[in-house]
């Protein structure tokens, strides 16, 4: 039995329905309008999710064949036919249910977050088009296709980054969001017109059955110097990768995107469309299995990526950017089992990802609901006591975060660790010192975030109205104080001085929390239930292609006894010493001697500066390109705009009619002679020429 | 015997006289007015002889429009000489220059 | 004489007519010598245009402009008061422009029309002989048939410069007197005579002295 070409168009339209509802038809409709714009979005998304979770069940149990068509033709130039078709294999299948259950769980979180937002509708018609956008992603059946949900889901994170579009950070991280993933994009489609080059189609299925013919072809540069056509593909391709999934040196984004709503760091920035990259390079594992040198290159990126930008966790106080540099750091992970070929690994680790990280995102969204929106753990502290489902679930997600046994993220990341320290591609050792110093960065960041918020003591007062507010709650505060230099979320709590609440912080309302515990179940369990197929057990199928050569999973899975005994031999191996190190360092600062934070900070000076400034990558990046951009703007503006087209084109033909005017009409003498003359001349100058030069 | 060139060749003569009326009396406008005249006689001098040459018809009654405009015109032009004068007391060309830019 | 020699002889004397009348239109001082040469000149043209057997036209050419036009030429010459000297001005200045002006433009106008390569185009018989008709017979015919919408729409052409040149010159004269019959027959009695009814006059009573009317 086949999947039905009905069900995926309703899987991938109806949130573009929901969308259009949202955005078009609620603003009119006044008060019912919200009412209108959630209950529509969700009804859309719960058809979508449900479809998806259909097909994932005929495409496993079920034994439906995978589903491979084109449904319309966009365009067609010369030899190229550009379709819109579907590609659903286990792999697309298990990528819509993540999405659309991450996403219908955000929706709901949205009504409880965005209550009181005056864009209410407008931010559910820009989730549900992102849900439309992400699914005609991994929908796709071909390059352009991809390419059109690669660019949509860019342009809502750009809309949404830029949600509250009065406040100057959002619009600068907006901006910065859209440029950097132009970059990435830049090379995306030039990977894209890469391949049509060598492999002259679009379409994904031709194009994997051609990949074995890329061996030996070379993209002749100069004369003396010849590229592997696959490397150059796999590169350009890996280059988008990097600017959509935010790795070094792209990653600057996605930090600042933590401007946008929280919801949005939660689905968009963290669970869903940050791994498109990931997902497209284990869609192109037919071609990235071509060139050893891509993976290399893949591997390293992600291993710098994974380690360095946890390292920068470490010191962040804005609770959303811990776990945005905690997400880099895990989209790092992903791309390392990207690099040694162990691509269902990384979509694994994608899966469960996006759940606990999902989880922790909202969870700290409750957290912000809950203290007016002050988003500095250095004025949180002892938040147990008031919001008890946040704190648990919380819990659970770092958990997953830290990959503690049993749970998901101990699965899909202890695999990974396993896997590169059996690969033998070149890089591999860096890969897996990173990824092992990780493990205990990861600890680190975490716990610290845990502590900070949830245990201590309360460092923010409850001052029942202005003026009483004598006693900040910085005043005691003794270890951890440091004004960040891009600490400028200073401005994003409700007014007043931080640490400043008016009302005692309380648990969130239910459509909060029920997302919180709904992605909790999954944070905790599916490692568990899916690791024995998923990873070694063949599940994708034709999905994934992988050299027997580099199969690091195969001799991984020689070693697998069920998912129970992978868990216990978890506990004895070096991850979890290093969870457990991690523990015990932040359980020691945070709870027992909060003073040693502070002195760690000043021992260790210019290593903090180090992290603090992000090893002033955005500084180097403004220096080499966005200064140059500035620079040439400015040449356009004050040259070309200002001087060629104001100077000479719009006032210069104003000056320049002005001026002949001026001498046209000194001929226009009013004497009747003249005129004659003017035309006699005329004539015995067209007598004159037709003796000339006529025949 | 008379050969189209005979006629031609008038027409030209004529028609170059005209136009050194229009050159040389740029004070009247009744001479201006008058040589005007004489290019259109000139005109139609061609209009007959070819008419004649070609034996077409089509000549003869185009000298004949001609000839109704030209009067047209000229009664039409004597007026707004006459309103010229009555509003500006002269017919001098070199007075008339209002249309100046 | 052959008729041949004579139509040449005829040519040639009308042409030196024509070409002399029309450089005196130009020189002439004399505004009205000038309408009359300018009449000699359209005379002789019609009497050219009789050697080409277009005797309609020559004759239209003769009653329209000289009987016509250049009538009304000589009315407003002899209307407007003009200072002939002031016109005459700048002439000797202008003459050598207005000259090089004709010769270029005639020697490039005789050059176009390759004098010598038509020399020998015979003008040929006359279409109207031909045909077997007179002239105005051949040119009516092609008038009310062929060209009548253009014959119609020139009589309108004709109508509105006649209208054009009333409204033009026409003018009321604040200084004349005129009848106008239609406010006379509409005027009203009443507002012409007013009927005051008096009682009648008492030898004044001796009162108070009165006051001084203002």
């Amino acid at each position: 039995m086949g999947l039905s070409t009905s069900v995926l168009l309703t899987i991938a339209l109806a949130p573009l329905f929901g969308s259009l509802v949202a955005g078009f038809v609620s603003p009119f409709l006044g008060r019912a309008g919200r009412a209108v714009a959630h209950s529509v979005t969700i009804a859309c998304m719960i058809v979508s999710v449900a479809l998806s979770f259909q097909v994932l069940y005929q495409l496993t149990l079920g034994g439906a064949e995978n589903y491979n068509q084109n449904i319309y033709t966009w365009f067609q130039v010369g030899q190229v036919n550009a379709s819109i078709g579907f590609m659903v294999d286990r792999l697309t299948a298990m990528m819509l249910v993540v999405v659309g259950f991450v996403s219908l769980v955000v929706h709901l979180y949205t009504i409880g977050y965005m209550r009181d937002d005056s864009g209410y509708t407008r931010f559910f018609s820009y989730i549900s088009l992102f849900t439309f956008s992400m699914f005609m992603l991994v929908m796709s059946n071909n390059f352009l296709q991809l390419f059109f949900g690669w660019e949509a889901v860019g342009l809502v994170s750009y809309l949404l980054i830029g949600f509250w579009y009065k406040r100057p950070t959002a619009i600068f991280a907006n901006l910065k969001a859209f440029l950097v993933n132009r970059v990435g994009d830049f090379g995306f489609l030039l990977g894209i017109a890469a391949v049509l080059t060598f492999l002259h189609t679009l379409d994904y299925a031709s194009a994997f059955s051609a990949a074995p013919g890329l061996a030996g072809q070379v993209l002749q540069i100069t004369a003396n110097m010849q590229w592997d056509a696959a490397t150059v593909i796999c590169i350009l391709l890996f280059v988008g990768a990097m600017g959509k999934s935010a790795q070094v040196p792209l990653h600057v984004w996605l930090p600042d995107s933590m401007e946008g709503p929280t919801p949005i760091s939660a689905l968009i920035h963290a669970a869903t469309m940050v791994t498109a990259g990931i997902f497209m390079v284990a869609r192109m594992s037919p071609l990235f299995e071509m060139s050893s040198t891509a993976l290399s290159f893949v591997l390293v990126i992600g291993a710098t990526t994974a380690l360095f930008t946890g390292l920068i966790g470490i010191v962040q106080n804005d609770i959303k950017r811990v776990i945005a540099y905690s997400t880099l750091s895990q989209l790092g992970y992903m791309t390392v089992a990207l690099g040694v070929s162990m691509y269902s690994g990384a979509v694994f680790h994608l899966m469960t990802h996006a759940f606990f990280k999902a989880l922790l995102f909202l969870g700290a969204g409750s957290v912000i609901i809950a203290m007016h929106h002050e988003q500095d753990m250095r004025y949180m502290g002892g938040l147990r006591k008031y919001m008890p489902i946040t704190w648990i679930t919380m819990w659970i997600g770092s958990l997953a975060l830290v990959a503690g046994p049993f749970t998901s993220g101990f699965y899909s990341k202890d695999a990974i660790i396993e896997a590169v320290g059996l690969s033998h591609r070149w890089g591999a050792n860096y890969a897996y010192f990173c990824v092992m110093a990780g493990v205990l960065v990861t600890g680190l960041y975490t716990f610290r975030q845990m502590y900070l918020t949830f245990h201590g003591k309360e460092r923010f007062t409850v001052v029942a109205a202005h003026g009483d507010d004598h006693e900040t709650a910085s005043s005691d505060v003794v270890y951890d104080v440091h004004v960040s230099a891009d600490s400028h979320e200073d401005e994003h709590h409700s007014g007043g001085q931080p640490g400043v609440l008016h009302h005692p912080p309380k648990e969130s309302p239910w459509v909060v929390t029920v997302p919180l515990i709904l992605l909790a179940i999954p944070s905790l369990l599916i490692g568990y239930v899916t690791v024995g197929p998923m990873l070694f057990g063949n599940w994708f199928g034709g999905a994934i292609h992988v050299n027997e050569a580099n199969d690091v999973l195969a001799e991984l899975g020689q070693e697998f006894h069920g998912a129970a005994a992978m868990a216990l031999h978890g506990f004895t191996q070096l991850p979890f010493v290093l969870v457990v190190v991690a523990f015990v360092i932040c359980t020691y600062i945070y709870v027992f001697n909060p003073a040693l934070a502070d002195r760690i900070k000043r021992a260790l000076k210019p290593l903090w500066t180090v992290l603090d400034r992000k090893y002033w990558v955005d500084e180097v990046e403004y220096a080499l390109f966005a200064s140059g951009g500035q620079k040439m703007g400015r040449l356009f503006w004050k040259f070309s705009d200002a001087g060629v087209i104001d100077g000479v084109a719009v006032n210069g033909s104003v000056r320049l009619i002005h001026r002949s005017a001026a001498l046209m009409r000194r001929l226009q003498t009013g004497y009747l002679y003249h005129y004659a003359f003017a035309m006699i001349i005329g004539v015995i100058v067209l007598f004159g020429g037709y003796r000339l030069f006529g025949n | 015997m008379i050969s189209l060139a005979h006629y031609i060749v008038l027409g030209a003569v004529l028609f170059c006289i005209a136009v050194a009326g229009l050159f040389i009396n740029r004070k009247n406008v009744i001479v201006l007015l008058m040589s005007i005249e004489l290019m259109l006689l000139a005109v139609n001098m061609n209009f007959v002889a070819f008419s004649r040459f070609l034996g077409d018809v089509s000549g003869q009654v185009f000298v004949f429009f001609i000839l109704t405009v030209a009067a047209a015109e000229a009664a039409v032009g004597l007026a707004i000489l006459v309103l010229l004068f009555r509003t500006r007391n002269t017919i001098n060309i070199a007075d008339i220059n209002s249309m100046k830019g | 004489m052959n008729p041949q020699t004579l139509q040449i002889i005829c040519f040639y004397a009308f042409s030196l007519v024509a070409v002399a009348a029309a450089l005196s239109v130009i020189t002439l001082k004399n505004t009205v010598h000038a309408v009359l040469a300018l009449v000699l000149t359209f005379f002789s043209a019609a009497c050219l245009w009789l050697l080409l057997d277009a005797e309609f036209l020559a004759l239209a050419l003769v009653v329209v402009y000289v009987g016509a036009v250049m009538v009304l030429f000589l009315f407003v010459v002899m209307m407007l008061d003009i200072d002939l000297e002031k016109m005459h001005e700048g002439f000797v200045k202008f003459l050598p422009v207005g000259v090089i002006v004709a010769v270029v433009m005639l020697a490039e106008m005789l050059g176009l029309i390759g004098v010598r390569a038509m020399h020998a185009r015979d003008l040929g018989a006359d279409p109207a002989a031909v045909a077997g008709v007179s002239n105005t017979a051949w040119l009516g015919q092609a008038l009310y048939t062929k060209f009548l919408l253009p014959f119609e729409v020139a009589a309108l052409v004709l109508t509105v410069g006649l209208v054009a040149a009333v409204a033009l010159t026409l003018r009321e004269r604040r200084d004349a007197r005129y009848e106008s019959a239609s406010q006379q027959v509409k005027v009203d009695p009443r507002d012409r005579v007013r009927i005051v009814k008096m009682a009648a006059a008492r030898p004044d009573e001796p009162t108070a002295p009165q006051e001084p009317q203002p």
